[in-house]
């Protein structure tokens, strides 16, 4: 194992090297500010591998631990590790953010250093989040990435930004400030631990897990988004530039099923078998009623930001089935969809680019003009539709078959994806790619050039790997969601 | 160890050949292209004849080549089951691939997505592939999944067509709403033999067959037992993927893609892989009486109405296609009275006929100059011969003509019905004795209507444009590069690489019933991997007892009521078309509506596109509208906004920004305060 602080630095390095490139300052030196950008997502990604490597996946308990005071007299503490559910993410979110700084390079002439600090500040503030094993830290790290995406949003953003940027805040603020007083309410509980992992074992009696979960289930559900706190979704997404829904949609998202794993299930197991069907009926509604919306859809990235909904449906639904299939096939439907709707908001972004319209209906035909774009949008809409072989199977799969061992009729309800994910995926497929060359717009596109083919390439062979050969992903969080499990199988009530 | 490289060479050969051609298909010219692929199906091929060869001598496998995924208790790994089953199917695939390869060459010749095309065939060999050399739920449903994709990409070749990627996508979402059905079936045979693995699977399957599950918790109405349950869910996929009523309208539509691909994924092997997946689980269908009763009562009707429809067809590939689905349902009914040997047997002949159909047709549609209309067509034995031929021995293969391999393989499933005493069973009877009358019919109108009589084509035929009333989807079918032939010009024969294939299909649909019914059907050939419960099911014992040979078995056909009917289907449909053409267009008005019927084909297109298409579209916008934009959004996103907003109106009213009026407001304050300190004791 490595004796370098590699977790630190996955934080650390990339709100560095975002601070460096804000220094840049205006856009005469755009192109310096987009490569140290890239230096900085590149290095920051790197420093992340080892932790791949260097990981012992027999072990089921916290990794590459740093652990230091910080605010002594509230016994708050700089600490951090990663398990087996936590340091995947840390490394999807490093290898995002190059992305990310990528699918902005030619697109964003205005503003630049600020745009790209704004990425890279976000990532190492998000990194915080998968790895702070103290509450306040984590507490922190959570409010303080939303300001980057607030900006982004905001600034960089469509014309209804303002709205889009202030309902995303509010929405998350809120649930925030609930989260917030649940870890005051432990705090104190705890005789005066901020530890998350002391949180997990100390004894609370149900009423209070009761409330405490409610709690973290707003805070949670809103950043997941979950039915019915899921509208400032589209919205955002809407109004976000490619960019900034790439890391909303790939990482973002993933932050409130994350909360779930580490607060929820292990501090309140009793409250959490006892309110699993709540966040069952919630998942459920999430993956049919908003299936049938996505169908509905005539913008394309409120399109995939409903199918985005709906996916991270299958998430929640995994967690409180309490079964090994049911987490892991969760975790895995967070990185494939990591992978999956990021590459759809790029498809979308590269011909909104080209067109600046993102109706279906301004489209048609694309295919006669962008015939590599099309084989590739094509994968990523298979992917989306859940095509076995893609990422996006495996997910679905594992929790639709751990599902039907949980109770057949669950299982029915979340394989209907199976039909209404195809029918709102293929359809839009067909509508813009399919058919005669529509308009003038669509006479005029050129098809994709080198870098957005090596982005989309990336992904798409991030994709298959995980489709085809899923073992080494699941392989790293076995222990941890055994150990998880038993712990949630243990009541707390004393 | 040597063999098993040899497995894996199969699926293999024809990826990298699909890869050679698909990734590269700007850059490469097109030999190589199609020599890459036919070199890879024909690798595949080869090794297939040894592999079925050593699987002869005894050396069968079972084995995994990698683990996909574990999770808890379970493991998913890819691996090869390699047993008689599976080489039957893996040589019927690759030789049908590899002829459609070859064909291919001549048809697509003048597309400019030639290179494409090859790329996806051979993709979908190798799909199909993986497939039936699975070991396990889990790659069968990976293979079942991308022969679909394959087959949604190729339906949709001609991108720019409407009703093509309307087609295409139909296919899919039909197709998807059997996976569901079989994904739930899956789920179920995990979450009670706690394992995917075939073996193990249809090893803990007998001690399972007492379990019920219950549906409705405490209700005990909602019973059922567990192997019904599996069975149906995993039929309700074979239903999707063999186009079995009510899931069978996919079909037709698939004509849209070119005809290659007609006769390799939409007759001969994509469509028959629900077949093979139930013959492949009968050691689960054999524990559910019920289940059986479903698949036998299902496939009969498909045979029996998917027949009727092929009678009024006038596009040569739309004849094909309800023969292809009509003969699916045979296949079918042969599972269900637990005939799956000769259900195999069934697959495996119409594979080779059904495929050099589908393929005359296609040379039919070349030297017409792709007009595909039998109205405008006659009289082509002249001009095609080969293809005249070759077409006649495959109509004679499908009618089941004794001899032939069509009869072997029909004949015994007709014989089965009879025997098998499960409920539906006398209905299944009455509808593949009924089909055999009708598939002369059609198969011999189409024939008659093609080959002889009258020459129709070189007119000006702008009629038949508008004759597809009844399917809206269906105007423009494939006449977007329809040209016809102009007046005066001349059908002509098509090249050899398109007559070749022909050819090498004439000859295992004569000859391959003969050669097989014997050891295939009744003989050892399936043992230990098609099990059947005699006790429950008898019907293959019986009809054991009374085989004889096969020249045996076609002599006495030759005096028996199915080789009648099929006698006199031919007959009358000389008749109608040739002797007597007012007759069937006095019918046609006599019984309007029937005819009416029959041309919008049972109404299920209409049914569909409104209550699934048209509910669906209308429960998202309601769920959109009503629920998020105007509950969610409306009421409580923006109204409490709207709340804080209305509070903060009024106390801002309290902010004036006048001095007088704070210091006013103070005055009263310090007097208030002063008043309760003064009064406090």
């Amino acid at each position: 194992m490595s004796t370098y602080p590699l977790l630190s630095l996955a934080i650390w390095i990339p709100i560095f090297a975002g601070l460096v490139v804000l220094a840049t300052g205006g856009d005469r030196n755009a192109s310096l500010a987009r490569v140290l950008a890239l230096a900085g997502a590149v290095a920051a990604f790197l420093v992340t591998i080892p932790l791949w490597t260097g990981f012992d996946t027999a072990n089921g308990g916290m990794q590459f631990v740093e652990l230091g005071a910080w605010i002594p007299r509230f016994n708050i503490n700089y600490h951090l590790g990663v398990d087996g559910i936590s340091m995947l993410f840390v490394i999807l979110n490093a290898f995002v953010t190059i992305i990310v700084v990528a699918a902005g390079w030619e697109v964003i002439q205005t503003k630049v250093s600020q745009y790209n600090a704004a990425f890279l500040i976000m990532s190492g503030l998000m990194n915080g989040i998968f790895t702070s094993l103290d509450g306040i830290l984590f507490y922190v790290f959570f409010e303080a990435s939303l300001i980057p995406l607030y900006l982004i949003i905001g600034v960089w953003g469509g014309p209804k930004r303002v709205y889009a940027a202030f309902k995303f805040f509010l929405y998350t603020l809120f649930g925030s400030l609930l989260f917030l007083i649940a870890l005051m309410y432990l705090f104190i509980q705890s005789g005066g631990s901020f530890s998350i992992l002391e949180w997990h074992k100390l004894p609370i009696a149900l009423g209070a897990q009761v409330w405490l979960f409610l709690a973290f289930l707003v805070a949670f559900a809103v950043k997941v988004p979950m039915w019915p706190v899921h509208t400032w979704l589209p919205d955002a997404h809407v109004e976000a530039p490619t960019g900034g829904s790439i890391v909303l949609a790939a990482i973002a998202l993933k932050l409130g099923a994350y909360g779930f794993l580490r607060f929820s299930l292990p501090i309140l197991p009793d409250a959490s078998h006892e309110l699993s069907g709540l966040v069952i009926a919630l998942s459920l509604i999430a993956v049919v009623y908003i299936g049938f919306v996505a169908l509905v859809q005539e913008d394309m990235k409120k399109l995939v930001a409903y199918s985005s909904i709906a996916h991270m449906g299958f998430v929640t639904l995994g967690f409180f089935m309490f079964s090994p299939m049911g987490v892991e096939g969760a975790l895995v439907q967070m990185v494939s969809h990591g992978f999956v709707s990021g590459a759809m908001f790029f498809c979308i972004g590269v011909m909104y680019d080209r067109v600046h319209s993102r109706q279906i209906a301004d489209y048609g035909g694309v295919v006669n003009k962008m015939p590599k774009f099309a084989a590739l949008f094509m994968l990523f809409t298979m992917a989306n539709a859940g095509l076995p072989a893609t990422s996006g199977f495996v997910g679905e799969f594992m929790v639709i078959l751990g599902a039907v061992k949980f109770n057949f009729w669950v299982a029915f309800a979340a394989a209907s994806s199976m039909v209404i994910g195809a029918a709102y995926s293929l359809w839009m497929y067909k509508r813009v790619i399919f058919g005669d060359v529509a308009n003038h717009h669509v006479e005029e596109l050129s098809d994709i050039n080198l870098r957005e083919f090596a982005i989309l390439g990336i992904l798409a062979i991030a994709t298959l790997w995980m489709g085809l050969y899923p073992q080494p992903f699941t392989e790293v969080m076995h222990a941890s969601v055994n150990d998880l499990l038993r712990h949630v199988a243990i009541s707390k009530i004393q | 160890m040597e063999m098993q490289k040899l497995y894996l060479l199969v699926p293999l050969a024809p990826l990298i050949g699909a890869m050679i051609a698909g990734l590269f298909c700007r850059i490469i010219p097109r030999w190589v292209a199609h020599t890459a692929t036919i070199a890879g199906v024909a690798i595949a091929f080869i090794a297939s004849v040894i592999i079925f060869k050593d699987v002869l001598a005894g050396n069968t496998y079972n084995g995994a080549v990698y683990t996909w995924l574990t999770s808890g208790e379970y493991k998913f790994e890819v691996g090869f089951l390699i047993d008689t089953l599976t080489t039957t199917m893996m040589l019927v695939v690759t030789f049908v691939s590899l002829m459609v390869h070859i064909y291919t060459i001549g048809y697509m010749q003048e597309d400019p997505g030639y290179n494409r095309f090859f790329s996806y065939i051979s993709l979908f060999t190798f799909s199909m592939l993986m497939l039936v050399m699975s070991n396990n739920f889990m790659q069968l449903f990976f293979g079942w999944e991308a022969v679909g994709l394959v087959s949604y990409l190729l339906i949709g070749f001609w991108y720019t067509r409407p009703t093509a990627i309307f087609a295409n996508m139909k296919a899919f979402l039909v197709n998807r709403v059997g996976d569901f059905g079989f994904i739930l079936g899956i789920g179920l045979v995990l979450a009670f033999t706690g394992s995917l693995d075939y073996a193990t699977v249809f090893e803990r399957a007998p001690g399972l067959v007492d379990t019920t599950i219950n549906l409705f918790a405490g209700r005990e109405w909602a019973t059922v037992s567990l192997m019904t349950a599996t069975c149906i869910c995993l039929f309700i996929g074979a239903m999707g993927k063999s186009a079995q009523v009510p899931l069978h309208v996919w079909l037709p539509d698939s004509m849209e893609g070119p005809t290659p691909i007609s006769a390799l994924i939409h007759a001969a092997t994509m469509v028959t892989a629900g077949i093979f997946m139930v013959a492949r689980m009968s050691p689960l269908f054999e524990l559910s009486t019920t289940a059986l009763s479903f698949v036998i009562v299902i496939g009969a009707i498909t045979a029996l109405f998917m027949g009727f429809l092929g009678i009024i067809q006038n596009d040569i590939k739309r004849v094909v296609a309800y023969s292809t689905l009509s003969q699916l349902g045979y296949m079918t009914v042969a599972l269900g009275a637990s005939a799956y040997s000769v259900a195999i047997f069934h697959l495996m002949t119409h594979a080779f006929f059904k495929a050099l159909l589908f393929l005359g047709a296609g040379s039919v549609i070349i030297g017409m100059h792709h007009d595909q209309d039998i109205r405008n067509m006659g009289g082509l034995r002249k001009y095609m011969p080969i293809t005249w031929i070759t077409s006649l021995v495959g109509s004679l293969a499908l009618i089941g003509t004794p001899f032939m391999s069509g009869f072997y393989s029909k004949d015994s499933i007709i014989e089965a019905v009879a025997m098998s005493h499960i409920p539906g069973a006398g209905f299944a009877y009455f509808s593949v004795l009924a089909g055999v009358f009708v598939t002369a019919f059609y198969s011999f109108r189409m024939y008659f209507l093609v080959f002889h009589g009258e020459e129709r084509f070189g007119k000006a035929h702008d009629a038949h444009h508008h004759d597809h009333d009844g399917d809206h989807d269906d105007e423009e079918t494939s006449h977007d590069h329809h040209h016809g032939l102009a007046p005066g010009q001349k059908p002509h024969e098509t090249p050899w690489v398109v007559t070749l294939p022909l050819v090498l299909l004439a000859i295992p649909s004569v000859v391959i019933g003969f050669i097989a019914i014997g050891p295939m059907v009744f003989g050892d050939y399936f043992k230990g991997v098609i099990f059947i419960d005699h006790h429950a099911h008898p019907a293959m014992e019986h009809l054991a007892e009374e085989f004889h040979g096969a020249a045996a078995m076609g002599i006495h056909a030759l005096t028996s009521l199915p080789f009648i009917l099929a006698l006199s289907g031919v007959v009358v449909s000389w008749f109608f078309y040739m002797k007597r053409p007012d007759i069937p267009a006095a019918i046609q008005r006599r019984f309007s509506a029937l005819h009416t019927l029959l041309e919008n084909k049972y109404y299920f297109d209409k049914f569909n596109e409104v209550v699934f298409a048209g509910g669906a579209r209308l429960l998202g916008k309601v769920f959109w509208r009503g629920g998020d934009v105007a509950i969610i959004d409306g009421l409580i996103v923006n109204g409490s906004a709207k709340v804080v907003g209305w509070i903060s109106s009024i106390t801002r009213l309290f902010q004036t920004g006048y001095v007088y009026h704070y210091a006013f407001t103070m005055i009263i304050g310090v007097f208030v305060l002063m008043t309760l300190w003064i009064n406090r004791a």
